[in-house]
C-alpha cells in the first residue's frame, strides 16, 4: 500500500458501519456514535459517518468500510475509534491491526474488494445491502432505484412485465422453485376485482437470516419488487408478512414505506399513472408452519395459523377468497434488476433451468460465515472451501445441511455437485430458503436428525395426522437411538414412516419433514447402525453414550478439573491422579475443557473402556518441558 | 390443558387500559393478532379478562380468541418475568454448542427452558431462530443480541443485564 502523505481529515471520506443486527449485537451503534463524537472533536471536515445495513460477513463482525478507498475494517470495537479517526480519516493512514485476515493463508487483507470470501460471489439481490444505508431513500434513488418500476409504469404494459420476468427464468426463492412470472400469469388472470400482493418474509427456518438481511440492508428493493408484481397482476392492495422475531427489518421497512408513500412511489396514482397500492404491515407471532402460503394468508386474516388443502389455490382463491399472490423476499428482490438490465442479462447466468443466483447464509463449523449470494450451479466444494474458507480448527469435513429443516445432509461424494434446484432435489435435499450448515467430524448425524425432527414435530400445527402423529412417532425412534435404546427394526420404521409421512401430508412441512432422517439414513447409515447395534456415537456427541476418563499416565494432579466438576464426581489430591465417578459423571465435558493443553489428560470415548484405576493414586507421569507451555 | 393465569387485575384496570388500544383499530376480525400483541405488550401477558374484552370488541366467541393466543409461540397466558432470556435453538447455534449455554443458563437461573423465576426477575425461553447465525450460539435478552456465547459467558451476560 502507498503511505499517504498526512491531510488532516481535509480528504473526502466515508465511513460505513454495519448496523445489521448481527453488527448491532457487537455494539456498532456505540460504534458510530463514537467515531461522530470523535469526527467532531478533530474537526474532520471532510469526513462523513455513516451506516449501511448487513454485509453478510457477520463472523467478523461489527465491519467497517472507508470510502473511497474500499478499505474494510473487521472485528470493530469502541476502543479502536481513536485509532481509526486519528490515523486513517485525520492522515490517511489506514489502521493495519484491522484488516480480515484470510483463515487459510494468514495474509491481511487490506481492501473489500480482494477478500475471497466476497470477489467470488456475485450479488444481484444482495446488491445493495452494506452499500447505502436502508433509512434513507435518496441513497436507494442515487443508485437507480425506483427506475424500474418507473419504466413498467411508463413503458410496459402488465403483461409485458410478466413476459420479462417470464423469460428471466426467475423461480420462486422461497424453496420450491415454482417460476414467479407464472404465478404471477395466473393471478393476473384470475376473475375478480380486488386482487392481493403478498410479500412473504416469514422466514423461519432455522439457520437462514438472508431476508431479514435484505428487508435491513435494502427495503426499498424489495417494496419496488413488490409494486411491480402488484402493476402486472393487476392488485391495489398488498400486505408483508413479517416474523415478529426481526424487530429491526419491521422498523426498516415500516420507514421504507413511509418514505416510498411520501416521495409518490406507492399510494393512489403511483408516478402520475393509474395505478394506486397500498401496502400494509404484517407482523407474524411465531409460528413456522406461517411460511406456508395458505397458512399465511389465514394467519393474515386473524386465525390460527394452518394450511388448508389446494386447490384453490391462492391465485384464484387466496386472502378473504380473492385472487393472491405470494413471492419470497428474494424473488421480490430480484425483479427491478430484471426490469432495468432485461430478462436476457439475468438469464446469462445460473444453469439451463435454474437462472440467476441464489442467496445462502453459510453457517456451522466454517471459517467465514455469513451470507453469500452466487450464480445457481456453482459447486458445493467453492462455496465451501474458497468463499466459506473451509472447516476451521483443522476438522474434517462432514457433511453439509441445505435447505433447512425440510432439506437433507450431504455427504463428501456430493461436494462437486453443482447448486441448483434440481441436482439439490435429486440428492433428496432442496434449495429451501437457503440455509447451508456445514458439519464436520464432532457433529453426530443421528442427532441432527433428531433436531430437526424436533423442530419440525414442534411446529407441526397439528391439522393432518401424517405430521402430527407420524413425527412424533420419528422423534421417538431418534431419541431412543440417541439414548441409546434403539432396536435394529428402527431402521426400517424410520424409513417406512418417512416415506409415508411425506406421501400422506397435507402441506410442505410435514411432506418435508422426514428429509434430514431419510438423507442421513441413505449416507449415514453407518451412524445410526454404530449407535443401535455397539451403542456407540462416532461423533462422540450423544450424551448417553459418551464417557469422559482421565489418563492415569498425563494427570498431574493440578485439582483444576476437580475444582470445575459441576457434578462434583471427581476424586483427587495433590499430586494424586483424578479420577472419574463414572456413575455420578452428567457427561457435560468441563473436564475435558478446563484441562490444560499441556497435559491433554482428560478423554472422551463412546463404547470404549480406558484402564484407568479405582482411586487416587500418586502421580507418576513426568511434569511436561516447561517449553511446551 | 393450558391453565389462565389467576391475577389481581380487576375488570376495571383491564377495561381502562385496553380502550386506549382499542382506540386505534376498527373492530375487524383481521385485527385480532395486532391487537393480541398490543395487549400483550401492556400487560406483559394475556390475562383472560383482557382476552373477554377482545372477544366483544370483535364481536368473536371467547374461544375463538383463546385458540388464536395459544397457537402463537408469541402469546402467552401466564405473567413474564422482568426481564425475558430467549437462547437460541438454531441449526447453526446447535451445531456450535448451543446446549451447553442453555443448560448453564438454567442452572445458573434455578429454572427450566419456558419457566420464570420466583422473583419474577427472569423468564427462560428458547427460540427457533434468531437469524444471527453467523455469531452462533446466540441469545437475547429483552431483545438485545449475544453472540458467540460460552458457557462463561452466561454469568457475564447475566450480570450485564441486572445493571442494566
Amino acid at each position: 500500500m502507498t503511505a499517504a502523505k498526512p491531510d488532516n481529515g481535509n480528504k473526502q471520506r466515508t465511513i460505513f458501519i454495519c448496523q445489521g443486527t448481527g453488527c448491532i449485537s457487537g455494539k456498532s451503534l456505540e460504534i458510530t456514535e463514537a467515531l461522530k463524537k470523535a469526527v467532531a472533536e478533530h474537526g474532520l471536515p471532510g469526513v462523513k459517518v455513516d451506516f449501511t445495513g448487513c454485509h453478510g460477513f457477520c463472523e467478523q463482525g461489527p465491519v467497517a468500510i472507508v470510502e473511497p478507498e474500499g478499505i474494510f475494517y473487521a472485528c470493530v470495537s469502541v476502543a479502536d475509534v481513536p485509532e481509526i479517526v486519528e490515523s486513517h480519516l485525520r492522515d490517511g493512514k489506514p489502521v493495519e491491526r484491522l484488516f480480515y485476515k484470510d483463515p487459510v493463508s494468514d495474509e491481511a487483507i487490506p481492501y473489500h474488494k480482494d477478500i475471497k470470501f466476497y470477489n467470488m460471489q456475485q450479488r444481484i439481490i444482495l446488491r445493495n445491502c452494506g452499500r447505502l444505508n436502508p433509512e434513507r431513500i435518496e441513497d436507494y434513488i442515487a443508485t437507480g432505484g425506483y427506475e424500474s418500476l418507473k419504466k413498467c409504469l411508463k413503458e410496459m404494459t402488465p403483461e409485458q412485465v410478466i413476459e420479462e420476468v417470464k423469460r428471466s427464468g426467475l423461480r420462486g426463492r422461497g424453496g420450491a422453485g415454482f417460476p414467479t412470472g407464472m404465478k404471477w400469469e395466473f393471478c393476473r388472470n384470475a376473475p375478480g376485482d380486488q386482487k392481493y400482493m403478498i410479500c412473504n418474509a416469514d422466514e423461519g427456518d432455522p439457520g437462514a437470516f438472508m431476508d431479514r438481511s435484505t428487508m435491513e440492508g435494502d427495503p426499498h428493493t424489495v417494496l419496488e419488487g413488490m409494486t411491480i408484481a402488484a402493476y402486472a397482476m393487476g392488485s391495489s392492495e398488498g400486505y408483508i408478512y413479517i416474523r415478529a422475531e426481526y424487530p429491526l427489518a419491521v422498523k426498516r421497512v415500516r420507514l421504507a414505506l413511509k418514505q416510498s408513500e411520501e416521495k409518490g412511489f406507492l399510494g393512489d396514482n403511483i408516478m402520475g399513472s393509474d395505478f394506486s397500492l397500498h401496502i400494509h404491515v404484517k407482523e407474524g407471532a411465531g409460528a413456522f408452519v406461517c411460511g406456508e402460503e395458505t397458512a399465511l394468508m389465514a394467519s393474515i386474516e386473524g386465525k390460527r395459523g394452518m394450511p388448508r388443502s389446494r386447490p384453490p389455490f391462492p391465485a384464484t382463491s387466496g386472502l378473504w377468497g380473492k385472487p393472491s399472490n405470494i413471492n419470497n423476499v428474494k424473488s421480490l428482490a430480484t425483479v427491478p434488476v430484471i426490469i432495468a438490465k432485461g430478462a436476457d442479462w439475468y438469464a446469462s447466468t445460473g444453469t439451463e433451468k435454474s437462472k440467476g443466483t441464489c442467496v445462502f447464509a453459510l453457517t456451522g463449523k466454517i471459517a467465514n460465515s455469513g451470507l453469500i449470494e452466487v450464480p445457481m450451479g456453482i459447486p458445493l466444494r467453492k462455496i465451501i472451501y474458497e468463499i466459506g474458507g473451509g472447516i476451521p480448527g483443522s476438522k474434517k469435513f462432514k457433511a453439509v445441511q441445505t435447505g433447512g429443516p425440510s432439506g437433507g445432509c450431504l455427504p463428501e461424494s456430493y461436494l462437486d455437485q453443482p447448486v441448483d434446484y434440481e441436482s439439490l432435489a435429486a440428492a433428496g435435499s432442496m434449495m429451501g430458503s437457503g440455509g447451508m450448515v456445514v458439519m464436520d467430524e464432532e457433529t453426530c448425524m443421528v442427532d441432527i436428525a433428531r433436531y430437526f425432527l424436533s423442530f419440525t414435530q414442534a411446529e407441526s400445527c397439528g391439522k393432518c395426522v401424517p405430521c402430527r402423529i407420524g413425527t412424533k412417532q420419528m422423534l421417538d425412534i431418534l431419541e431412543r437411538i440417541c439414548r441409546g435404546e434403539g432396536q435394529p427394526e428402527d431402521i426400517d420404521l424410520l424409513q417406512q414412516l418417512g416415506e409415508n409421512i411425506k406421501a400422506g401430508s397435507l402441506c410442505q412441512l410435514g411432506q418435508t419433514a422426514p428429509n434430514p432422517v431419510l438423507t442421513t439414513l441413505r449416507y449415514f447409515r453407518d451412524e445410526y447402525e454404530a449407535h443401535i447395534n455397539e451403542k456407540r456415537c462416532p461423533a462422540l456427541s450423544c450424551v448417553k453414550l459418551i464417557s469422559f476418563y482421565i489418563l492415569p499416565d498425563k494427570c498431574q494432579g493440578c485439582g483444576i478439573c476437580l475444582r470445575n466438576c459441576p457434578a462434583e464426581c471427581i476424586a483427587g489430591d495433590k499430586r494424586m491422579v483424578h479420577v472419574i465417578d463414572q456413575e455420578k459423571c452428567v457427561r457435560c465435558g468441563t473436564c475435558l475443557e478446563v484441562c490444560p493443553e499441556r497435559f491433554g489428560a482428560v478423554v472422551k470415548v463412546s463404547a470404549e473402556k480406558v484402564d484407568v484405576p479405582d482411586e487416587p493414586i500418586p502421580v507418576t507421569a513426568e511434569k511436561p518441558a516447561a517449553s511446551a507451555t | 390443558m393450558i391453565p389462565l393465569a389467576k391475577d389481581n387485575l380487576t375488570k376495571a384496570d383491564v377495561q381502562d387500559k385496553l380502550k386506549g388500544i382499542f382506540s386505534h383499530y376498527k373492530g375487524n376480525q383481521e385485527e385480532l393478532i395486532p391487537i393480541l400483541q398490543e395487549t400483550q405488550e401492556n400487560f406483559r401477558y394475556l390475562p383472560a379478562a383482557a382476552m373477554r374484552e377482545i372477544a366483544d370488541f370483535l364481536h368473536m366467541p371467547e374461544s375463538t380468541i383463546f385458540g388464536v393466543s395459544t397457537f402463537y409461540a408469541q402469546f402467552k397466558l401466564t405473567p413474564l418475568g422482568k426481564k425475558i432470556i430467549r437462547v437460541c435453538r438454531g441449526t447453526a447455534c446447535h451445531v456450535r454448542g448451543a446446549a451447553k449455554v442453555l443448560a448453564e443458563m438454567e442452572k445458573q437461573l434455578g429454572i427450566k427452558a419456558g419457566q420464570t423465576t420466583d422473583d419474577m426477575e427472569y423468564t427462560l425461553e428458547t427460540v427457533a431462530c434468531i437469524g444471527a447465525c453467523a455469531l452462533a450460539p446466540t441469545m437475547t435478552i429483552d431483545g438485545e443480541t449475544y453472540g458467540k456465547m460460552t458457557t462463561k459467558k452466561v454469568a457475564e451476560v447475566l450480570g450485564d443485564s441486572s445493571k442494566a
